[in-house]
């Protein structure tokens, strides 16, 4: 999951981050109401899961209150990367003497979590790795003890010469993995983490990913999901345990098995059509699942053909051919719909199939060259 | 002894008396698996199915039974509990098949699991099956038939696809090895291609990966160093979108990392012969077998 840079903010600040104080607004009048009682040069930052705001024009300096008013009417209603920015966040400028990037990640080839710092801030990491990887310091940390003392000291003193910023520096290094820790984060980055002109160390920006995983142990994380940002159908996905892709194509697809399903898009793709989305229904072949995956998938516009491929191992494929009998009886589906199943009873699931006016096959190259045909009528 | 598990496996059940452990325990004694006993907590004493003695602890279960394997059906909150369990109770091999464990929590797991030197294949797996001989886990007992193609993959019913048409192809398997979907797991592709290689019934291999990680790439390089059987592979998510992630925790592309064509890129580079469809795997192997 995702959270917004105000939320990271806050949740560094939780944790003794020297984080500007900064607020919300929804409207260009709430900025400018904001940036009043802040006083003083003020930046308008889009909130948009998606990184390059900057260079989208969503971060934006402002000298007064009536600019700060202009930049955030500009702003807000703005896309991103598809994504339209609906809040601002409205904090003090800060005069900056350097920048750096600090960043935790899980790192899954070290089977740890990595810290990287870079004397490059506000640059994306991914590019300094590329062209200058001598400007990242990375230290691992061992799960069991978590961030050492000479650890943090070690990525402050790659960073800083002057002892007092070091000492800051490391202190904040400390807060973040613990801030990180708490959080179920998978990804925490202060980019750029500055020194101000009186020699205080700040975090100008934040970002964390959280591990899905975890929510369930981290209701207040989980009360951060910003569900306007999010597609409907994933909303409605995730509430009825089912995993949903949006994609941009025209062939609707539902699966049992993540794999499997990724398998799928491909294979419509290798055939020349353009997949609609990913959905993986999982193990279950109760019919209100196959109702609310047809649903998902009919609410998209673009679709033309639905595709099932389903593999009953445990699963038996007569339970999943009564689901779609049953699903389609509750709707009025006017979209052809290609059923390949194979595995546990698929003669038996054919029968019943093709005794509801089906088509039901066993080769699942074959089927997805139909469904594709389909959605090309 | 098979590929981690063979005739001298003796099952404990973690979870027995759950709804998944209970089913998926009578499907693995129907297939042969030797389960010597269940762990419930709390449920001590009782007899499942009126022969498997239930234990509290595992501890109990081996010191009893001499159990060396264990399997987890436990929820996503316990499992973590559940690993560390099992490999302080001396067994083996874990087998944990839940889905949803805490990537925080596995980042405390492996080193726990690797001191106490026992091989952990999950979480978020099928399992693993060694046909004609036994199975840990939900791989269906009716797809697989004992050949020479050993099969290690992280997905479930992709797996199973796979196995099923090199079933019908007969073409039989030495043993399949679910390592599972998320980005954290116990056993990589690495340690499969590696015991396949000294397995003696084990005379090509296919390995099926995803999107997400670095492991594939790793495992490439490896077969080009140190394998001089033939291997075979896939990866499911040539057209996902960066970012997302494709249901498996561990199926997302972070940044460049982890594409299908990164991954596709160095099996070529290192002589494995890649399959575009699952139904080319077949092809492929019989050549190169």
């Amino acid at each position: 999951m995702n959270i917004h840079e105000y939320q990271a903010r806050q949740i560094l600040r939780e944790f003794g981050i020297p984080v500007p104080p900064g607020e919300i607004a929804e409207t260009p009048d709430e900025a400018a109401e904001i940036a009043t009682r802040l006083g003083g040069p003020t930046v308008v930052k889009a909130q948009v899961h998606a990184g390059g705001r900057g260079k989208a024009g969503g971060v934006k300096l402002a000298q007064t209150t009536e600019e700060v008013r202009e930049k955030a009417a500009a702003i807000l209603g703005m896309e991103i990367k598809g994504l339209t920015v609906r809040k601002v966040l409205i904090a003090p400028a800060e005069e900056i003497a350097s920048e750096a990037y600090v960043g935790i990640v899980m790192d899954r080839a070290n089977r740890c979590d990595t810290f990287m710092v870079s004397s490059e801030g506000g640059v994306d990491i991914e590019e300094v790795a590329a062209t200058m990887p001598s400007a990242i310091k990375r230290v691992q940390v061992d799960p069991r003890y978590g961030l050492l003392r000479h650890q943090a000291a070690a990525l402050g003193h790659h960073l800083y010469d002057d002892p007092d910023v070091v000492r800051q520096a490391a202190t904040i290094m400390n807060q973040l993995y613990a801030a990180y820790r708490a959080s179920g984060g998978t990804l925490a980055e202060i980019n750029p983490l500055i020194v101000n002109r009186a020699g205080e160390v700040k975090a100008i920006d934040a970002k964390m990913n959280i591990d899905d995983n975890a929510l369930f142990r981290l209701p207040e994380i989980e009360a951060m999901r910003d569900v306007e940002s999010e597609n409907p159908a994933e909303t409605r996905a995730r509430g009825a345990g089912l995993s949903y892709v949006p994609l941009e194509g025209n062939v609707g697809c539902c699966v049992n098995g993540a794999g499997l399903a990724m398998a799928t898009m491909d294979l419509v793709k290798y055939y020349g059509g353009e997949p609609a989305n990913f959905l993986d229904i999982g193990g279950s072949s109760n019919p209100d699942k196959v109702v609310t995956a047809l649903e998902l998938i009919t609410e998209d516009d673009n679709v033309r053909s639905i595709l099932f491929n389903i593999f009953g191992g445990i699963t038996r494929c007569d339970d999943v051919a009564n689901g779609i009998v049953a699903a389609t009886k509750r709707m009025e589906l006017e979209i052809p719909i290609t059923i390949r199943l194979t595995g546990t009873n698929e003669e038996k699931a054919i029968e019943i199939l093709e005794a509801n006016g089906f088509e039901a096959m066993v080769d699942m190259d074959r089927a997805v060259r139909i469904a594709v045909e389909r959605a090309a009528v | 002894m098979g590929v981690f598990i063979g005739e001298d496996t003796r099952l404990v059940v973690q979870g027995i008396t759950g709804r998944d452990g209970s089913f998926h325990t009578r499907q693995m004694v129907e297939y042969g698996t030797r389960v010597v006993a269940g762990v419930t907590p709390g449920k001590g004493g009782q007899r499942f199915d009126d022969s498997i003695p239930v234990f509290d602890t595992v501890e109990q279960a081996v010191s009893e039974t001499g159990a060396n394997a264990s399997v987890i059906y436990v929820p996503a909150r316990f499992a973590a509990d559940a690993i560390f369990e099992a490999a302080d109770g001396g067994v083996a091999t874990v087998v944990c098949i839940t889905e949803g464990v805490p990537v925080a929590d596995m980042l405390r797991v492996l080193p726990y699991v690797h001191d106490r030197g026992a091989r952990l294949i999950g979480p978020n797996c099928p399992g693993l099956i060694v046909p004609g001989c036994c199975k840990i886990g939900i791989i269906p007992g009716q797809i697989v038939e004992k050949g020479p193609v050993g099969v290690v993959s992280r997905s479930g019913t992709l797996t199973y696809e796979v196995v099923f048409q090199l079933t019908r192809a007969g073409i039989g398997q030495s043993a399949c090895v679910g390592i599972g979907g998320d980005p954290l797991i116990g056993t990589s592709f690495v340690d499969c291609l590696a015991a396949f290689e000294s397995d003696r019934d084990t005379e090509a291999v296919v390995m099926i990966g995803e999107i997400g990680g670095t492991d594939e790439q790793i495992a490439a390089e490896y077969v080009s160093s140190s394998m001089s059987k033939p291997v075979v592979g896939f990866i499911a998510g040539q057209t996902a979108p960066p970012g997302r992630r494709m249901g498996h925790a561990g199926a997302i592309i972070s940044g460049s990392e982890g594409t299908a064509d990164e991954k596709m890129r160095s099996f070529e580079d290192n002589g494995i012969g890649v399959a575009r469809r699952p139904v080319d795997i077949v092809d492929l192997i019989r050549d190169r077998s």
